[in-house]
Protein backbone atom coordinates (compact mmCIF):
# COMPACT_ATOMS: atom_id res chain seq x y z
CA UNK A 1 0.00 0.00 0.00
CA UNK A 2 2.78 2.28 1.13
CA UNK A 3 6.24 1.75 0.99
CA UNK A 4 9.60 4.01 1.41
CA UNK A 5 12.48 2.48 0.10
CA UNK A 6 15.97 4.03 1.36
CA UNK A 7 14.36 7.52 1.78
CA UNK A 8 17.23 9.43 3.33
CA UNK A 9 17.06 13.59 4.00
CA UNK A 10 20.01 16.02 4.76
CA UNK A 11 19.94 19.09 6.04
CA UNK A 12 23.40 20.72 5.01
CA UNK A 13 25.71 18.08 6.57
CA UNK A 14 23.50 16.93 9.23
CA UNK A 15 21.61 13.66 8.07
CA UNK A 16 18.55 13.82 10.09
CA UNK A 17 16.68 10.52 8.14
CA UNK A 18 19.15 7.45 6.64
CA UNK A 19 18.32 5.22 4.47
CA UNK A 20 15.05 4.22 5.81
CA UNK A 21 12.76 1.36 4.45
CA UNK A 22 9.39 0.16 5.31
CA UNK A 23 6.40 -1.21 3.79
CA UNK A 24 2.71 -0.86 5.11
CA UNK A 25 0.61 -3.16 4.00
CA UNK A 26 -3.56 -2.51 3.51
CA UNK A 27 -5.84 -2.05 6.69
CA UNK A 28 -2.45 -2.11 8.87
CA UNK A 29 -1.88 -0.15 11.47
CA UNK A 30 1.45 0.90 11.87
CA UNK A 31 3.30 2.78 14.43
CA UNK A 32 6.72 4.75 13.93
CA UNK A 33 8.48 5.32 17.38
CA UNK A 34 11.73 6.35 18.67
CA UNK A 35 13.60 8.90 20.99
CA UNK A 36 13.25 12.73 20.51
CA UNK A 37 15.56 13.23 17.85
CA UNK A 38 14.77 10.05 16.22
CA UNK A 39 14.31 12.06 12.69
CA UNK A 40 10.05 10.34 13.10
CA UNK A 41 8.65 13.43 12.00
CA UNK A 42 11.51 14.32 9.46
CA UNK A 43 10.10 10.95 7.75
CA UNK A 44 6.70 11.68 8.18
CA UNK A 45 7.07 14.74 6.37
CA UNK A 46 9.06 12.98 3.06
CA UNK A 47 5.89 10.71 3.29
CA UNK A 48 3.04 13.13 3.23
CA UNK A 49 4.70 15.83 0.86
CA UNK A 50 5.81 18.91 3.22
CA UNK A 51 9.75 18.03 1.23
CA UNK A 52 10.84 15.99 -0.71
CA UNK A 53 13.95 13.07 0.50
CA UNK A 54 17.51 13.96 -0.53
CA UNK A 55 17.60 10.29 -1.54
CA UNK A 56 15.22 7.41 -2.28
CA UNK A 57 11.62 6.90 -3.06
CA UNK A 58 7.89 6.53 -1.90
CA UNK A 59 5.78 4.48 -3.50
CA UNK A 60 1.78 4.19 -3.08
CA UNK A 61 0.17 1.51 -5.06
CA UNK A 62 3.05 1.05 -7.60
CA UNK A 63 3.01 4.99 -8.18
CA UNK A 64 6.63 6.76 -7.25
CA UNK A 65 5.24 9.76 -5.23
CA UNK A 66 8.59 10.79 -4.26
CA UNK A 67 8.19 14.40 -5.99
CA UNK A 68 4.06 14.91 -5.79
CA UNK A 69 2.81 18.13 -4.35
CA UNK A 70 0.55 17.80 -1.09
CA UNK A 71 -2.61 18.55 -3.51
CA UNK A 72 -1.78 15.36 -5.62
CA UNK A 73 -1.00 13.12 -2.80
CA UNK A 74 -4.21 14.07 -1.25
CA UNK A 75 -5.87 13.20 -4.35
CA UNK A 76 -4.11 9.66 -4.23
CA UNK A 77 -5.91 9.48 -0.85
CA UNK A 78 -3.06 10.19 1.80
CA UNK A 79 -4.46 12.67 4.66
CA UNK A 80 -2.53 13.82 7.19
CA UNK A 81 -2.90 15.73 10.83
CA UNK A 82 0.00 17.47 12.07
CA UNK A 83 1.51 17.34 15.50
CA UNK A 84 0.04 20.77 16.94
CA UNK A 85 -3.19 20.41 15.44
CA UNK A 86 -4.32 22.52 12.27
CA UNK A 87 -7.60 23.41 11.95
CA UNK A 88 -9.75 26.76 11.05
CA UNK A 89 -10.23 27.91 14.42
CA UNK A 90 -12.28 30.72 13.46
CA UNK A 91 -15.22 28.25 11.91
CA UNK A 92 -17.64 25.55 13.87
CA UNK A 93 -16.09 22.12 13.61
CA UNK A 94 -18.99 21.42 11.09
CA UNK A 95 -17.95 24.32 8.80
CA UNK A 96 -14.54 23.06 9.26
CA UNK A 97 -15.41 19.67 7.84
CA UNK A 98 -18.11 21.41 5.29
CA UNK A 99 -14.75 22.83 3.44
CA UNK A 100 -13.00 19.48 3.70
CA UNK A 101 -15.83 17.73 2.08
CA UNK A 102 -16.65 20.58 -0.74
CA UNK A 103 -12.94 19.92 -1.69
CA UNK A 104 -13.17 16.56 -1.54
CA UNK A 105 -15.80 16.53 -3.96
CA UNK A 106 -14.19 18.52 -6.73
CA UNK A 107 -16.14 21.89 -5.73
CA UNK A 108 -13.83 23.75 -4.69
CA UNK A 109 -14.04 26.17 -7.91
CA UNK A 110 -17.50 25.87 -7.72
CA UNK A 111 -19.69 29.09 -7.09
CA UNK A 112 -22.59 27.57 -7.06
CA UNK A 113 -23.94 23.36 -6.04
CA UNK A 114 -26.98 22.17 -7.10
CA UNK A 115 -29.72 21.28 -4.69
CA UNK A 116 -28.46 17.25 -4.78
CA UNK A 117 -24.99 18.18 -4.31
CA UNK A 118 -26.03 20.04 -0.97
CA UNK A 119 -27.55 17.11 -0.03
CA UNK A 120 -25.19 15.03 -0.38
CA UNK A 121 -22.44 17.12 0.79
CA UNK A 122 -25.09 18.00 4.35
CA UNK A 123 -25.39 14.03 5.10
CA UNK A 124 -21.87 13.23 4.42
CA UNK A 125 -20.74 16.40 6.87
CA UNK A 126 -23.19 14.51 9.22
CA UNK A 127 -22.08 10.79 8.75
CA UNK A 128 -18.06 12.17 9.81
CA UNK A 129 -19.26 14.49 12.69
CA UNK A 130 -20.99 11.29 14.13
CA UNK A 131 -18.70 9.03 13.36
CA UNK A 132 -16.01 11.07 14.98
CA UNK A 133 -17.83 11.68 18.41
CA UNK A 134 -18.70 15.52 17.59
CA UNK A 135 -22.59 15.96 17.29
CA UNK A 136 -22.63 17.93 20.52
CA UNK A 137 -19.55 20.35 19.57
CA UNK A 138 -20.79 20.31 15.77
CA UNK A 139 -21.94 24.41 16.36
CA UNK A 140 -18.95 25.54 18.38
CA UNK A 141 -15.95 27.65 16.95
CA UNK A 142 -13.30 24.62 16.91
CA UNK A 143 -10.55 27.46 18.44
CA UNK A 144 -12.78 27.16 21.84
CA UNK A 145 -12.58 22.94 21.91
CA UNK A 146 -10.82 21.30 23.97
CA UNK A 147 -7.27 19.87 22.95
CA UNK A 148 -8.43 16.39 22.34
CA UNK A 149 -11.94 18.08 20.09
CA UNK A 150 -9.51 19.93 18.25
CA UNK A 151 -7.74 16.98 17.20
CA UNK A 152 -11.21 14.93 16.83
CA UNK A 153 -11.88 17.86 14.54
CA UNK A 154 -8.54 17.53 12.41
CA UNK A 155 -8.79 13.64 12.02
CA UNK A 156 -12.75 14.42 10.73
CA UNK A 157 -11.38 17.05 8.04
CA UNK A 158 -8.43 14.14 7.26
CA UNK A 159 -11.46 11.74 6.85
CA UNK A 160 -13.49 13.60 4.62
CA UNK A 161 -10.52 13.58 2.35
CA UNK A 162 -12.09 9.88 1.75
CA UNK A 163 -8.14 8.87 2.48
CA UNK A 164 -7.24 5.04 1.41
CA UNK A 165 -4.09 5.90 4.42
CA UNK A 166 -4.76 8.50 7.16
CA UNK A 167 -1.25 9.38 8.58
CA UNK A 168 -1.64 10.97 12.00
CA UNK A 169 1.57 12.92 13.67
CA UNK A 170 1.54 12.51 17.45
CA UNK A 171 -2.64 12.13 17.29
CA UNK A 172 -2.26 12.56 21.25
CA UNK A 173 0.92 14.78 21.73
CA UNK A 174 0.35 17.57 24.78
CA UNK A 175 -3.16 15.57 26.02
CA UNK A 176 -4.66 14.41 29.63
CA UNK A 177 -5.76 11.20 30.09
CA UNK A 178 -9.10 10.76 29.18
CA UNK A 179 -8.50 12.97 26.21
CA UNK A 180 -5.53 10.44 25.38
CA UNK A 181 -8.18 7.66 25.20
CA UNK A 182 -10.75 9.30 23.58
CA UNK A 183 -8.33 9.76 20.56
CA UNK A 184 -7.00 6.15 21.21
CA UNK A 185 -10.53 4.78 21.51
CA UNK A 186 -11.51 6.91 17.60
CA UNK A 187 -8.08 5.64 16.29
CA UNK A 188 -9.09 1.99 16.94
CA UNK A 189 -13.06 2.52 15.73
CA UNK A 190 -11.56 3.85 12.50
CA UNK A 191 -8.98 0.96 11.94
CA UNK A 192 -11.65 -2.13 13.75
CA UNK A 193 -14.46 -0.60 11.68
CA UNK A 194 -13.88 1.15 9.23
CA UNK A 195 -10.86 -0.36 7.90
CA UNK A 196 -8.34 2.71 7.48
CA UNK A 197 -4.82 2.07 7.09
CA UNK A 198 -3.41 4.21 8.95
CA UNK A 199 0.47 5.30 9.95
CA UNK A 200 0.98 7.50 13.11
CA UNK A 201 3.98 8.41 14.79
CA UNK A 202 3.36 8.37 18.60
CA UNK A 203 4.89 9.25 22.01
CA UNK A 204 2.67 7.41 24.24
CA UNK A 205 4.15 3.49 24.32
CA UNK A 206 0.12 2.36 25.94
CA UNK A 207 -1.23 3.82 22.88
CA UNK A 208 1.02 2.32 20.09
CA UNK A 209 1.41 -1.15 21.72
CA UNK A 210 -2.61 -1.08 22.24
CA UNK A 211 -2.77 0.06 18.94
CA UNK A 212 -0.80 -0.92 16.53
CA UNK A 213 -0.58 -3.93 14.18
CA UNK A 214 3.07 -3.20 13.60
CA UNK A 215 5.87 -0.65 14.75
CA UNK A 216 9.15 0.54 13.28
CA UNK A 217 11.60 2.37 15.95
CA UNK A 218 13.90 4.77 14.24
CA UNK A 219 16.65 5.64 16.53
CA UNK A 220 19.18 8.58 15.42
CA UNK A 221 17.62 8.79 11.80
CA UNK A 222 18.10 4.92 11.05
CA UNK A 223 15.88 2.03 11.02
CA UNK A 224 16.59 0.10 14.62
CA UNK A 225 14.23 -2.23 14.20
CA UNK A 226 10.58 -3.51 12.67
CA UNK A 227 7.78 -5.97 13.88
CA UNK A 228 4.40 -6.49 16.31
CA UNK A 229 4.42 -5.34 19.81
CA UNK A 230 5.71 -7.79 21.97
CA UNK A 231 8.78 -8.48 19.04
CA UNK A 232 9.21 -4.97 19.76
CA UNK A 233 9.04 -5.33 23.71
CA UNK A 234 11.52 -8.10 23.50
CA UNK A 235 14.19 -6.31 21.30
CA UNK A 236 17.45 -5.84 23.45
CA UNK A 237 18.59 -3.04 21.16
CA UNK A 238 15.15 -1.09 21.25
CA UNK A 239 15.02 -1.58 25.31
CA UNK A 240 18.81 -0.10 24.69
CA UNK A 241 17.82 2.99 23.06
CA UNK A 242 15.22 4.12 25.09
CA UNK A 243 16.23 3.04 28.69
CA UNK A 244 20.08 4.45 27.64
CA UNK A 245 22.64 1.70 26.65
CA UNK A 246 24.91 0.44 29.31
CA UNK A 247 27.84 -0.21 27.95
CA UNK B 1 -22.01 34.05 20.63
CA UNK B 2 -18.81 34.54 18.77
CA UNK B 3 -18.42 37.13 15.90
CA UNK B 4 -16.72 35.81 13.12
CA UNK B 5 -16.75 36.51 9.28
CA UNK B 6 -18.25 33.47 9.14
CA UNK B 7 -21.68 34.39 9.26
CA UNK B 8 -21.50 36.14 5.99
CA UNK B 9 -19.96 33.07 4.06
CA UNK B 10 -21.97 30.05 5.85
CA UNK B 11 -25.58 30.51 6.99
CA UNK B 12 -25.82 29.62 10.28
CA UNK B 13 -28.96 29.09 11.86
CA UNK B 14 -31.01 31.56 13.93
CA UNK B 15 -28.83 34.32 12.53
CA UNK B 16 -30.56 37.73 11.33
CA UNK B 17 -27.92 38.07 8.75
CA UNK B 18 -30.26 39.98 5.91
CA UNK B 19 -30.96 42.62 8.63
CA UNK B 20 -27.96 44.93 8.41
CA UNK B 21 -28.40 43.93 4.09
CA UNK B 22 -31.73 45.72 3.91
CA UNK B 23 -31.41 48.75 6.53
CA UNK B 24 -27.56 49.32 4.45
CA UNK B 25 -29.67 49.39 1.39
CA UNK B 26 -32.62 51.10 2.48
CA UNK B 27 -30.16 54.07 3.34
CA UNK B 28 -28.51 53.90 0.36
CA UNK B 29 -31.09 54.22 -2.13
CA UNK B 30 -33.18 57.11 -0.18
CA UNK B 31 -29.86 59.40 0.08
CA UNK B 32 -30.44 61.63 -2.30
CA UNK B 33 -33.73 62.54 -0.32
CA UNK B 34 -32.20 63.51 2.66
CA UNK B 35 -28.33 64.38 2.21
CA UNK B 36 -29.37 68.02 1.45
CA UNK B 37 -30.94 68.07 4.15
CA UNK B 38 -28.11 67.47 6.48
CA UNK B 39 -26.06 70.00 4.26
CA UNK B 40 -24.68 67.00 2.09
CA UNK B 41 -24.54 66.91 -1.65
CA UNK B 42 -24.84 63.94 -3.94
CA UNK B 43 -21.58 63.84 -5.82
CA UNK B 44 -20.32 63.74 -1.72
CA UNK B 45 -22.86 60.13 -1.05
CA UNK B 46 -21.36 58.82 -4.77
CA UNK B 47 -17.73 59.37 -3.57
CA UNK B 48 -18.67 57.19 -0.44
CA UNK B 49 -20.25 54.24 -2.59
CA UNK B 50 -16.78 54.31 -4.95
CA UNK B 51 -14.12 54.03 -2.57
CA UNK B 52 -16.90 52.05 -0.75
CA UNK B 53 -16.72 49.78 -3.70
CA UNK B 54 -12.22 49.84 -4.10
CA UNK B 55 -12.83 49.07 0.09
CA UNK B 56 -14.76 46.44 -0.01
CA UNK B 57 -13.26 44.67 -3.27
CA UNK B 58 -9.68 45.28 -1.44
CA UNK B 59 -11.52 43.10 1.64
CA UNK B 60 -12.24 40.12 -0.60
CA UNK B 61 -8.63 39.63 -0.87
CA UNK B 62 -7.83 40.81 3.27
CA UNK B 63 -10.73 39.78 4.78
CA UNK B 64 -11.88 36.97 3.43
CA UNK B 65 -8.72 35.35 1.90
CA UNK B 66 -6.18 37.24 4.74
CA UNK B 67 -3.56 38.66 1.51
CA UNK B 68 -2.57 42.20 2.50
CA UNK B 69 -2.37 44.36 -0.68
CA UNK B 70 -0.82 47.94 -0.32
CA UNK B 71 -1.36 48.55 -3.56
CA UNK B 72 -5.16 48.28 -4.97
CA UNK B 73 -4.56 51.77 -6.14
CA UNK B 74 -2.75 50.68 -9.15
CA UNK B 75 -6.17 48.82 -10.23
CA UNK B 76 -8.49 51.67 -8.91
CA UNK B 77 -6.54 54.24 -10.83
CA UNK B 78 -6.16 52.31 -14.25
CA UNK B 79 -9.76 51.84 -14.22
CA UNK B 80 -10.08 55.23 -14.04
CA UNK B 81 -7.84 55.74 -16.82
CA UNK B 82 -9.02 53.14 -19.10
CA UNK B 83 -12.53 54.61 -18.64
CA UNK B 84 -11.35 58.29 -19.40
CA UNK B 85 -8.90 57.38 -22.31
CA UNK B 86 -12.09 55.43 -23.75
CA UNK B 87 -14.71 58.36 -23.47
CA UNK B 88 -11.68 60.68 -25.07
CA UNK B 89 -10.70 59.04 -27.58
CA UNK B 90 -12.52 56.13 -28.85
CA UNK B 91 -16.42 56.03 -28.14
CA UNK B 92 -18.93 58.14 -26.27
CA UNK B 93 -20.49 55.28 -24.71
CA UNK B 94 -20.80 55.26 -20.95
CA UNK B 95 -21.16 51.78 -20.78
CA UNK B 96 -18.90 50.87 -22.70
CA UNK B 97 -16.05 53.33 -21.22
CA UNK B 98 -17.16 51.57 -18.00
CA UNK B 99 -16.50 48.38 -19.12
CA UNK B 100 -13.45 49.33 -20.65
CA UNK B 101 -12.03 50.66 -17.30
CA UNK B 102 -13.23 47.41 -15.57
CA UNK B 103 -10.96 45.59 -17.93
CA UNK B 104 -7.81 47.60 -18.26
CA UNK B 105 -7.32 47.15 -14.62
CA UNK B 106 -8.86 43.83 -13.87
CA UNK B 107 -6.56 42.79 -16.61
CA UNK B 108 -3.77 44.14 -15.26
CA UNK B 109 -4.41 42.98 -11.88
CA UNK B 110 -4.69 39.20 -12.99
CA UNK B 111 -1.71 39.16 -15.40
CA UNK B 112 0.70 41.01 -12.08
CA UNK B 113 -1.15 38.34 -9.64
CA UNK B 114 -0.10 35.47 -11.49
CA UNK B 115 3.89 36.89 -10.64
CA UNK B 116 3.25 37.34 -7.02
CA UNK B 117 1.28 34.59 -5.75
CA UNK B 118 4.06 32.93 -4.32
CA UNK B 119 5.16 35.61 -2.10
CA UNK B 120 3.89 36.05 1.39
CA UNK B 121 2.62 38.83 3.98
CA UNK B 122 5.43 41.83 3.66
CA UNK B 123 6.97 40.98 0.32
CA UNK B 124 3.97 40.22 -1.19
CA UNK B 125 2.41 43.91 0.30
CA UNK B 126 5.67 45.25 -1.29
CA UNK B 127 5.64 44.25 -4.70
CA UNK B 128 2.26 45.31 -4.80
CA UNK B 129 2.88 48.91 -3.44
CA UNK B 130 5.54 48.76 -6.37
CA UNK B 131 3.63 47.73 -9.24
CA UNK B 132 1.07 50.90 -8.19
CA UNK B 133 4.37 52.86 -8.11
CA UNK B 134 5.12 52.07 -11.58
CA UNK B 135 1.52 52.87 -12.70
CA UNK B 136 1.65 56.05 -10.79
CA UNK B 137 5.05 57.16 -12.99
CA UNK B 138 4.20 55.85 -16.49
CA UNK B 139 0.81 57.91 -15.84
CA UNK B 140 2.54 61.17 -14.59
CA UNK B 141 5.33 60.96 -17.16
CA UNK B 142 3.31 60.16 -20.25
CA UNK B 143 2.10 63.38 -20.80
CA UNK B 144 0.88 63.14 -24.40
CA UNK B 145 -1.66 60.05 -23.72
CA UNK B 146 -2.65 61.02 -19.83
CA UNK B 147 -2.29 64.81 -19.20
CA UNK B 148 0.93 63.63 -17.07
CA UNK B 149 0.45 65.62 -13.58
CA UNK B 150 -2.34 67.80 -14.53
CA UNK B 151 -4.38 64.60 -15.49
CA UNK B 152 -7.12 63.30 -17.45
CA UNK B 153 -9.19 65.93 -18.69
CA UNK B 154 -11.62 66.45 -21.83
CA UNK B 155 -13.96 63.36 -21.16
CA UNK B 156 -17.54 63.62 -19.98
CA UNK B 157 -19.92 60.50 -18.84
CA UNK B 158 -22.92 60.11 -21.34
CA UNK B 159 -25.97 60.12 -20.84
CA UNK B 160 -27.57 56.37 -21.60
CA UNK B 161 -29.70 55.44 -23.94
CA UNK B 162 -31.48 52.29 -22.95
CA UNK B 163 -33.55 51.06 -25.83
CA UNK B 164 -36.08 54.25 -26.41
CA UNK B 165 -35.49 55.70 -23.31
CA UNK B 166 -32.54 58.36 -22.88
CA UNK B 167 -31.05 58.40 -19.12
CA UNK B 168 -29.66 62.09 -18.53
CA UNK B 169 -26.82 60.59 -15.70
CA UNK B 170 -24.44 63.61 -17.21
CA UNK B 171 -26.37 66.71 -15.90
CA UNK B 172 -28.88 65.32 -13.29
CA UNK B 173 -26.68 63.72 -10.28
CA UNK B 174 -29.49 62.21 -8.64
CA UNK B 175 -30.03 60.00 -11.93
CA UNK B 176 -26.08 59.52 -11.88
CA UNK B 177 -26.30 58.78 -8.16
CA UNK B 178 -28.47 55.76 -9.37
CA UNK B 179 -26.88 54.99 -11.88
CA UNK B 180 -23.48 54.15 -9.65
CA UNK B 181 -25.28 52.73 -6.50
CA UNK B 182 -26.77 50.19 -9.29
CA UNK B 183 -23.26 49.45 -10.37
CA UNK B 184 -21.91 49.43 -6.64
CA UNK B 185 -25.19 46.57 -6.24
CA UNK B 186 -23.95 44.35 -9.37
CA UNK B 187 -20.50 44.10 -8.21
CA UNK B 188 -20.58 43.84 -4.13
CA UNK B 189 -23.48 40.88 -5.33
CA UNK B 190 -21.08 39.01 -7.21
CA UNK B 191 -18.94 39.29 -4.12
CA UNK B 192 -21.37 38.23 -1.92
CA UNK B 193 -22.73 35.27 -4.12
CA UNK B 194 -18.70 34.18 -4.50
CA UNK B 195 -18.21 34.28 -0.78
CA UNK B 196 -21.18 32.35 0.13
CA UNK B 197 -19.78 29.41 -2.35
CA UNK B 198 -17.60 26.45 -2.10
CA UNK B 199 -14.99 28.64 -3.79
CA UNK B 200 -15.80 31.67 -1.28
CA UNK B 201 -15.05 29.04 1.62
CA UNK B 202 -12.10 27.72 0.12
CA UNK B 203 -10.50 31.60 0.64
CA UNK B 204 -11.94 31.45 4.31
CA UNK B 205 -9.59 28.33 4.66
CA UNK B 206 -6.47 29.58 3.04
CA UNK B 207 -7.11 32.94 5.27
CA UNK B 208 -7.77 30.49 8.41
CA UNK B 209 -4.80 28.02 8.25
CA UNK B 210 -3.05 27.78 5.10
CA UNK B 211 -1.12 24.86 6.07
CA UNK B 212 -4.82 23.30 6.36
CA UNK B 213 -5.59 24.25 3.43
CA UNK B 214 -3.12 23.06 1.63
CA UNK B 215 -2.97 19.72 2.93
CA UNK B 216 -6.70 19.31 2.51
CA UNK B 217 -5.80 19.72 -1.41
CA UNK B 218 -6.46 23.16 -2.18
CA UNK B 219 -4.00 24.50 -4.61
CA UNK B 220 -3.35 27.64 -2.61
CA UNK B 221 -1.34 29.43 -4.96
CA UNK B 222 -3.93 29.00 -7.18
CA UNK B 223 -6.79 30.18 -5.08
CA UNK B 224 -5.24 33.26 -3.82
CA UNK B 225 -4.49 33.99 -7.40
CA UNK B 226 -8.28 34.03 -8.78
CA UNK B 227 -9.04 36.30 -4.99
CA UNK B 228 -6.72 38.83 -6.18
CA UNK B 229 -7.94 38.80 -9.84
CA UNK B 230 -11.29 38.88 -8.26
CA UNK B 231 -10.32 42.03 -6.20
CA UNK B 232 -8.42 43.75 -8.81
CA UNK B 233 -11.70 43.30 -11.04
CA UNK B 234 -13.87 45.30 -8.68
CA UNK B 235 -11.45 47.92 -7.38
CA UNK B 236 -11.25 48.93 -11.12
CA UNK B 237 -14.74 48.99 -11.32
CA UNK B 238 -14.54 51.55 -8.63
CA UNK B 239 -12.08 53.53 -10.41
CA UNK B 240 -13.90 53.37 -13.51
CA UNK B 241 -17.19 54.77 -11.50
CA UNK B 242 -14.41 57.67 -10.23
CA UNK B 243 -13.51 58.74 -13.74
CA UNK B 244 -17.40 59.29 -14.64
CA UNK B 245 -18.09 60.80 -11.03
CA UNK B 246 -15.47 63.37 -11.82
CA UNK B 247 -15.03 63.61 -15.74
CA UNK B 248 -11.34 63.61 -14.51
CA UNK B 249 -8.46 61.10 -14.35
CA UNK B 250 -5.81 62.22 -11.75
CA UNK B 251 -2.74 60.01 -11.83
CA UNK B 252 -3.03 60.64 -7.67
CA UNK B 253 -5.90 57.96 -7.97
CA UNK B 254 -2.64 55.61 -8.93
CA UNK B 255 -0.56 56.66 -5.93
CA UNK B 256 0.15 54.61 -3.06
CA UNK B 257 -1.04 56.96 -0.51
CA UNK B 258 -4.58 55.88 -2.45
CA UNK B 259 -3.96 52.74 -1.72
CA UNK B 260 -3.24 53.49 2.20
CA UNK B 261 -6.38 55.03 1.99
CA UNK B 262 -8.16 51.94 0.74
CA UNK B 263 -6.30 49.95 3.45
CA UNK B 264 -7.58 52.34 6.59
CA UNK B 265 -11.40 52.39 5.69
CA UNK B 266 -11.78 48.93 5.28
CA UNK B 267 -9.61 47.85 8.27
CA UNK B 268 -11.36 50.82 10.18
CA UNK B 269 -14.86 49.77 9.13
CA UNK B 270 -13.98 46.31 9.93
CA UNK B 271 -12.42 43.60 7.51
CA UNK B 272 -14.23 41.25 9.22
CA UNK B 273 -17.12 42.09 8.03
CA UNK B 274 -19.01 41.83 4.81
CA UNK B 275 -20.24 45.63 5.16
CA UNK B 276 -17.20 46.90 7.44
CA UNK B 277 -15.30 48.92 4.44
CA UNK B 278 -18.34 50.48 3.68
CA UNK B 279 -18.80 52.17 6.62
CA UNK B 280 -15.40 52.74 7.09
CA UNK B 281 -14.95 54.39 3.48
CA UNK B 282 -17.93 56.31 4.99
CA UNK B 283 -16.54 57.77 7.52
CA UNK B 284 -13.23 58.15 6.19
CA UNK B 285 -15.11 60.49 3.07
CA UNK B 286 -17.42 62.60 5.49
CA UNK B 287 -14.78 63.44 7.57
CA UNK B 288 -12.39 64.08 4.74
CA UNK B 289 -14.86 66.29 3.26
CA UNK B 290 -15.57 67.91 6.43
CA UNK B 291 -12.18 68.48 8.17
CA UNK B 292 -10.72 69.51 4.49
CA UNK B 293 -12.90 72.40 4.53
CA UNK B 294 -11.13 73.87 7.94
CA UNK B 295 -7.41 72.70 7.65
CA UNK B 296 -5.40 71.31 5.44
CA UNK B 297 -4.13 69.08 8.09
CA UNK B 298 -7.47 66.88 7.57
CA UNK B 299 -5.41 63.41 7.53
CA UNK B 300 -3.85 64.11 11.15
CA UNK B 301 -7.46 64.23 12.12
CA UNK B 302 -8.53 60.47 10.08
CA UNK B 303 -4.96 59.22 11.79
CA UNK B 304 -5.65 59.60 14.86
CA UNK B 305 -9.80 58.28 14.38
CA UNK B 306 -8.04 55.40 12.73
CA UNK B 307 -5.14 54.91 15.80
CA UNK B 308 -8.12 54.68 18.48
CA UNK B 309 -10.27 52.57 16.53
CA UNK B 310 -7.26 50.15 16.08
CA UNK B 311 -6.65 50.42 19.85
CA UNK B 312 -10.37 50.57 21.25
CA UNK B 313 -12.74 48.25 18.63
CA UNK B 314 -9.63 46.20 16.85
CA UNK B 315 -12.67 44.27 15.09
CA UNK B 316 -13.38 47.70 13.16
CA UNK B 317 -16.32 50.24 13.92
CA UNK B 318 -19.06 47.46 12.21
CA UNK B 319 -17.28 44.70 14.05
CA UNK B 320 -18.22 46.48 17.46
CA UNK B 321 -21.34 47.25 16.54
CA UNK B 322 -22.35 43.61 15.73
CA UNK B 323 -20.67 42.66 18.55
CA UNK B 324 -22.59 44.85 20.86
CA UNK B 325 -25.77 44.12 19.36
CA UNK B 326 -25.56 39.93 20.07
CA UNK B 327 -24.45 40.12 23.19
Amino acid sequence: MLEAKGVTKAFGSLVAVNNVSLAVAPGELRAIIGPNGAGKTTFFNMITGFFPPTAGEIVVEGRDITRFTAQQRVALGMARTFQITEIFPELTARENVRIAVEVASGYRLRPWLSRTARTRVRERIEEIIASTGLTKQADRRVGELSHGDQRAAEIAMALALKPRILLLDEPTAGMGEQETYHIASLIRRLHKHSGYTIVLIEHDMRVVFNLADRITVLDQGSLLAEGTPTEIADNPAVQAAYLGSAQ
Amino acid sequence: MSTTTADTVFERPGQRSWLPTVAIWVVLLTVPLWLPWIGGYTALAGRVLVLGLAAMALNFLLGFTGVMSFGHAAYFGLGCYGTGLTLKYLSDSTPLALVAGILLGGIAGTLFGALIVRRRGVYFAMVTIAFGQICYYVAYRWNSLTGGDDGLRGFQRQPLHIGPWLIDIQNNPVLFYYFIAAVFAICIGVMAFLLRSPFGRTLLAIRENERRARFLGIPVERHIWLSFSISCFFAAAAGALYALLNNFADPMTLHYTLSGEIVIMAVMGGMRAFWGPLVGAAVFVVLQDYISSMTVNWMSFIGLLFVLVVLFFPRGLLGFVRAYSEK
